[in-house]
């Protein structure tokens, strides 16, 4: 066995071990070790991706040495080492990003806590990426779950903790459906490891026994994991969670725990149920409909509020309505166009919260509109990262949105019912974004007399400069060179098989 | 519809009307430690039919107590370790709710969370 063949269980142990190691140290000292763990964790994900794309096939890494069905396996292809590295990428970014406002906001003795729940974080993401196990992986969701709640109310007052337990009990009624899900696939297969699952689950479907048990399973696993990832019925902690919390939080939450349960979701239909069975069930057209209603409600609430913070939180509910839109095209080209919004929506909206942050700051900390008025101006880099991320999650070409929404539309051509409400969600949706952020970025570039508000300059805060211009790269590098992440994310799904 | 599979599997039953009780109550109480309550209702509920699954009619504990027995003797215990898993789980969410609901009761004095939610409205931060 090879060496990198060991490196995703190291990733995660890692993680998981530098958690407790941080309640130890003092804040300073655990923001390094969890600076250090999430760039090893990240170039331990690359050797592993080019690794797996130079043999060109998924390994399988027994943990203690049990072989399947017995044993519990980690498994990594092309798209699960991508996402790890994806992963901590954003992550790495967005830490670094809100490292002035963790300081300002977050009490001195509870500086440390902040990185536990972070590491923890990372961990569970990365287990929910690389296990071949569904139980496995609901206790990694559990585990998820837990330390996004701390990222939220680590900032103590009123709001956070409200809407840390709203947050709370969502997630738990979705986590009660998944678990649900999972041992009623578990009473009809036996199995819990994906590869058994699937082929015990193929007998049933050819054999067409156990149908309706079936469709329960899946049902409360795409309903349950829906929940916990917003979709527009169940989005109500949303805003509040986004809005209140710290930077670096807000971002970490809406760019990749969310994402951390759409991943599992995917793997869950190719990997656990088979794409095929998925098909033909009626979950998909469920998960299409609130997608579509999502797309458009998560903007039209999104126009409606006056808070720049609480609208970008919105616009996620809108964005999460795109994937699920295109997981329920139920094509594989639609499978493909969610996960590159995934993508996209990662590196945008954690550039959209971190650039929101800049004008805020110059702004007297002020997250209404008429007090961000003219902010453009005093911080220059935040206002031209703000207008790239808009205009990213508007649609223009040259920016990943318009890459994504490309390939949603491409997905649905040919698709017998669903096209036409595709093409008029997307038209819509597309209008209803261009309305609230082009109106933000007119009203950051509206000149107001020089006396309000301080000036920063990009050199005054050149971590924060340097983590937004990694941002604008990230975005033009998936928007103008998105050929070889597609075939990557196509190649990746291929070894789902 | 047919009434019978019902009655032959009023375990199972009795299980997921447990866990619609709870999952309802998770949702619609207003009172957070009924929400609590609810929550564990539900996870109970899951770890009863988890139970149910893994046992198998006339056969005793897996613990090896004079000799090997056959593979035959012994329920399944995996269930088993997925409940005990599972119950690791929901304790510690419960404790973490349980805290949420300490903190906002000292802040706000109610357990109501829509009246919290108002009280912060007037708050008007």
């Amino acid at each position: 066995m090879a060496l990198v063949q060991n490196f995703p269980f190291m990733s995660i142990i890692l993680s998981l071990f530098s958690g407790p190691l941080c309640s130890v140290l003092d804040g300073k000292k655990a923001r390094r070790v969890n600076l250090a763990v999430i760039s090893a964790v990240g170039v331990m994900s690359a050797a592993v991706l080019f690794y797996v794309i130079g043999t060109g096939e998924p390994f399988i890494y027994l943990m203690g040495h049990f072989p399947a069905p017995w044993g519990n396996e980690i498994r990594v292809g092309i798209l699960e080492a991508f996402m790890a590295l994806f992963f901590c990428a954003i992550m790495l970014l967005c830490m670094a990003g809100g490292a002035r406002e963790r300081e300002e906001q977050i009490e001195e003795s509870k500086q440390n806590l902040y990185y536990v729940m972070s590491n923890l974080l990372l961990c569970s993401l990365l287990a929910l990426v690389y296990t071949n196990d569904l139980f496995t992986a609901y206790v990694f969701v559990e585990i998820n779950t837990i330390s996004a709640c701390g990222l939220i109310m680590i900032r103590q007052n009123g709001r956070t903790i409200e809407a840390a337990i709203r947050y709370m009990i969502s997630s738990l009624l979705g986590s009660g459906l998944l678990l649900l899900g999972i041992c009623y696939l578990y009473a009809i297969t036996g199995h819990l490891l994906m590869s058994n699952i699937r082929e015990q689950v193929q007998i049933l479907a050819a054999a067409d026994r156990h149908h309706i048990a079936l469709m329960v399973a899946l049902g409360l696993m795409s309903v349950g994991l829906a929940i916990k990832s917003a979709l527009y019925p169940f989005h109500a902690w949303l805003p509040d969670a986004y809005g209140y919390s710290t930077l670096s939080s807000s971002a970490i939450l809406s760019s990749l725990v969310s994402k951390g349960y759409i991943f599992l979701l995917i793997k869950i239909f190719y990997r656990v149920v088979g794409f095929g069975v998925v098909t033909e069930s009626k979950v998909v057209h469920v998960l299409f409909v609130f997608g579509i209603i999502g797309m458009i409600m998560g903007s039209v609430n999104a126009i409606r509020v006056d808070d720049i913070k609480r609208m970008i939180a919105y616009s996620s509910v809108a964005q999460i309505g795109y994937i699920y839109m295109g997981l329920g095209l139920a094509t594989e080209a639609g499978t493909v166009a969610s996960i590159y919004h995934v993508l996209s929506h990662a590196a945008t909206k954690s550039l959209l919260f971190v650039a929101a942050a800049g004008l805020t700051d110059v702004s007297q900390n002020n997250t209404r509109f008429k007090d961000i008025t003219g902010a453009g101006y005093r911080n220059k880099t935040a206002g031209v990262a703000f207008t790239v991320g808009s205009l990213s999650m508007v649609g223009m070409p040259v920016f990943s949105g318009f890459i994504s929404k490309l390939f949603f539309a491409q997905a649905a051509v040919g698709h017998a019912h669903k096209m036409l409400p595709t093409f008029i969600a997307l038209a819509i949706s597309t209008v209803l974004n261009a309305l609230y952020f082009m109106k933000t970025v007119i009203r950051i570039y509206t000149p107001v007399p020089r006396s309000q508000g301080k000036y920063i300059s990009a050199g005054e805060q050149p971590v924060k400069t340097a983590v937004l211009i990694c941002f604008i790269l990230l975005n033009l590098v998936l928007g103008l060179n998105s050929d070889p992440v597609i075939r990557l994310i196509q190649g990746g799904l291929g070894m789902f098989e | 519809m047919n009434f019978e599979y019902l009655l032959n599997n009023y375990e199972e039953a009795a299980a997921m009307i447990l866990f619609g009780i709870g999952f309802s109550n998770l949702l619609l109480q207003k009172n957070l430690i009924k929400k609590i309550i609810g929550l564990n209702i539900m996870d109970t509920a899951t770890y009863l039919f988890l139970a149910l699954k893994g046992y198998i009619d006339g056969r005793k504990a897996p613990v090896v107590v004079d000799g090997i027995q056959s593979v035959e003797a012994y329920v399944n215990p995996i269930p088993s370790g997925l409940v005990l898993t599972g119950i690791v789980v929901s304790v510690s969410v419960t404790a973490l709710m349980l805290s949420l609901t300490i903190r906002l009761y000292r802040r706000y004095h109610t357990l109501d969370l829509d009246e919290i939610s108002t009280l912060l409205k007037k708050e008007g931060k």
